[in-house]
């Protein structure tokens, strides 16, 4: 392995033993990746501020107690808890984690982290561009970064994504390379009808089935509507990484790898996806009856300005009903955004709670978040029901809206006959 | 016998073996706390790992695991050692982070199917500084 001067330096202490950890780390995923050299980087998303016991603060500490800075613009993801609603973990039954939580997130800013407390940090302006390096950890980001910006970075890990951000260089390795971003396996989406592919519960069913079929392998989609929007291939990205592992996937003339099939994709494995593997996705998510609902989930990943103001117009100025919960979960610039154009005050009259930082589905600190819980996001559904005691109805945006003013599952009978 | 192993992370380990049969996540799926595997998925959920020298086919490549194990490696809860058939990135970076934090060491090592094959019908195991693999 080629090794440049100044991680060798940063590596033989001259910049201190946090650099020193930092460049080591560096290296030992490289020889580990067999690497044959480290690629400079221009950002990094880091995940280690998520907070997981008394080592990650522990780590933190040592980087800034030994002065550490990093070389790239840094952004934090999600904490564990949020710093603008301290009022949600008042009765919290694990008050330890919910004060380590807030510690290690000091910490990050202390050491120079941008605190956007976001897990769609790729909605905040000032994006890289494609074939740009970068290092991400939170598993949506990486898909989003990867898939639909045409950014490069592998999925790193806790430390190493600190490790990264500070050397300002990752092992070259993977997906940081033309050749590990082709595609293996190829799904068609041409037999789905018109109407579906144009639906925005279509992105997130697609998702969960071809993150199941696929692992960790990297899929190429064909047949997707030119009309994709970034609100669907966030959606889209994030159910792939949740029920699979994939960190890249290529739509063929949507995303900027693969103008063509053949841009990426030189296999036989080709799958023809159908109305009934979305039957069964859907089965799959929605493990909960239908009936009254305790509480709607939506922001996972953070909700965007535009998913708002579809909120804003779904409600039509309707109220919530008064025996369930509305949480909406998202960044603080989208929120400050929202607030400027006078959406957020018309969602909480209505009866919504606009919560920055955090992700819902883990919040071991948040209180009432039990019971039947109603979202549109497959990651929510996935992991929830393993994090939380709660039973899942998945359903689209204005079947959650709708639901919420209900105060009970209201289904979009015209949208499921027809998958039928 | 004894085998060579591909060095994740260098240190000197000897214990019981645990051999696990399915790929394990150290976040959410394994409490650093206990020690104990709490995913309800998982066939050896309620298996405790601590002082154990863990025979582990791979990880399920959560990028929480080096923060599970770094925690479990602190509060003396961790396996004493681990070997593994596919090289782990995750587990090394959480192994070398305690290293620098808390002066501990779990080795963790690769080693080839056939060697991993033979390992886990042994009972005791014994990790020596350069890698190799001993079983008695």
């Amino acid at each position: 392995m080629i090794v440049d001067d100044a991680t060798l330096a940063m590596q033989s202490g001259e910049n201190g033993p946090a650099m020193q950890l930092a460049a080591n780390l560096v290296l030992q995923a490289a020889r580990i990746m067999g690497a044959e050299r480290l690629v400079p980087v221009t950002f990094a998303h880091i995940d280690a501020c998520f907070y997981n016991g008394r080592a990650h603060i522990d780590f933190a500490k040592f980087c800034l107690d030994h002065a550490a800075r990093f070389a790239v613009p840094a952004w934090s993801n999600n904490g564990v808890v949020s710093l603008t609603h301290p009022q949600l973990y008042a009765n919290s039954k694990d008050p330890e984690m919910v004060q380590g939580a807030i510690t290690l997130m000091a910490l990050y800013e202390k050491l120079g982290c941008k605190p956007v407390w976001t897990c769609a940090p790729y909605q905040l302006p000032g994006q890289p561009k494609m074939g740009e390096h970068i290092v991400v950890g939170e598993s949506n980001a990486v898909t989003y970064y990867n898939s639909v910006l045409g950014a490069r970075t592998n999925k790193y890990g806790d430390y190493l994504d600190v490790a990264c951000a500070l050397v300002g260089k990752a092992p070259f390795a993977g997906l940081h390379t033309d050749q590990g971003r082709r595609a293996s396996l190829h799904f068609d989406t041409a037999s789905i009808s018109e109407t579906w592919r144009n639906s925005d519960v279509f992105y997130h069913l697609l998702g969960h089935h071809i993150g199941r079929k696929s692992g960790r392998r990297i899929p190429v989609i064909s047949g997707l509507s030119k009309s994709a929007n970034k609100d669907n291939q966030k959606a889209l990205s994030t159910a792939v990484a949740a029920s699979g592992g994939v960190e890249l996937w290529h739509g063929v003339g949507i995303t900027p790898d693969a103008p063509l099939l053949e841009s990426v994709f030189d296999g036989a494995e080709t799958y023809t996806v159908n109305h009934q593997e979305l039957r069964n996705a859907m089965q799959q998510l929605s493990t909960g009856r239908d009936g009254p609902i305790d509480v709607v989930a939506l922001g996972t990943p953070h909700f965007s300005a535009s998913e708002f103001k579809n909120v804003l117009d779904l409600l039509g100025g309707r109220k919530i009903h008064p025996a369930t919960r509305f949480i909406i979960t998202t960044s603080r610039f989208v929120r400050d955004y929202c607030a400027a154009k006078g959406w957020n005050n018309e969602l909480e009259k209505s009866g919504i709670t606009i919560v920055c930082d955090i992700c819902s589905y883990y919040a071991p600190g948040l209180d009432n978040m039990k019971g039947r819980v109603m979202t549109n996001s497959a990651k929510w559904a996935y992991y929830a029901p393993g994090m939380l005691p709660v039973e899942v109805c998945f359903g689209s945006l204005a079947e959650c809206v709708n639901s919420a003013i209900a105060g009970e599952v209201v289904r979009d009978r015209l949208l499921w006959n027809a998958l039928s | 016998m004894s085998v060579s192993g591909d060095i994740l992370h260098a240190g000197h380990a000897m214990g019981p073996t645990l051999v696990l049969s399915e790929p394990l996540s150290f976040w959410g799926a394994f409490d650093p706390r206990t020690g104990i595997i709490v995913d309800v998925h998982h066939p050896q959920c309620g298996a405790c790992l601590a002082g154990k020298i863990l025979l582990l086919p791979e990880t399920r490549g959560s990028g929480g695991t080096p923060g599970g194990i770094a925690e479990a490696i602190r509060l003396n809860t961790a396996p004493r050692g681990i070997i593994l058939m596919t090289p782990d990135i995750n587990l090394a970076i959480g192994a070398s982070v305690a290293k620098t934090l808390y002066a501990r060491d779990c080795p963790i090592i690769v080693v080839a199917a056939v060697d991993f094959a033979a390992l886990i019908t042994v009972q005791t195991i014994t990790i020596a500084i350069d890698g190799t693999v001993s079983a008695r």
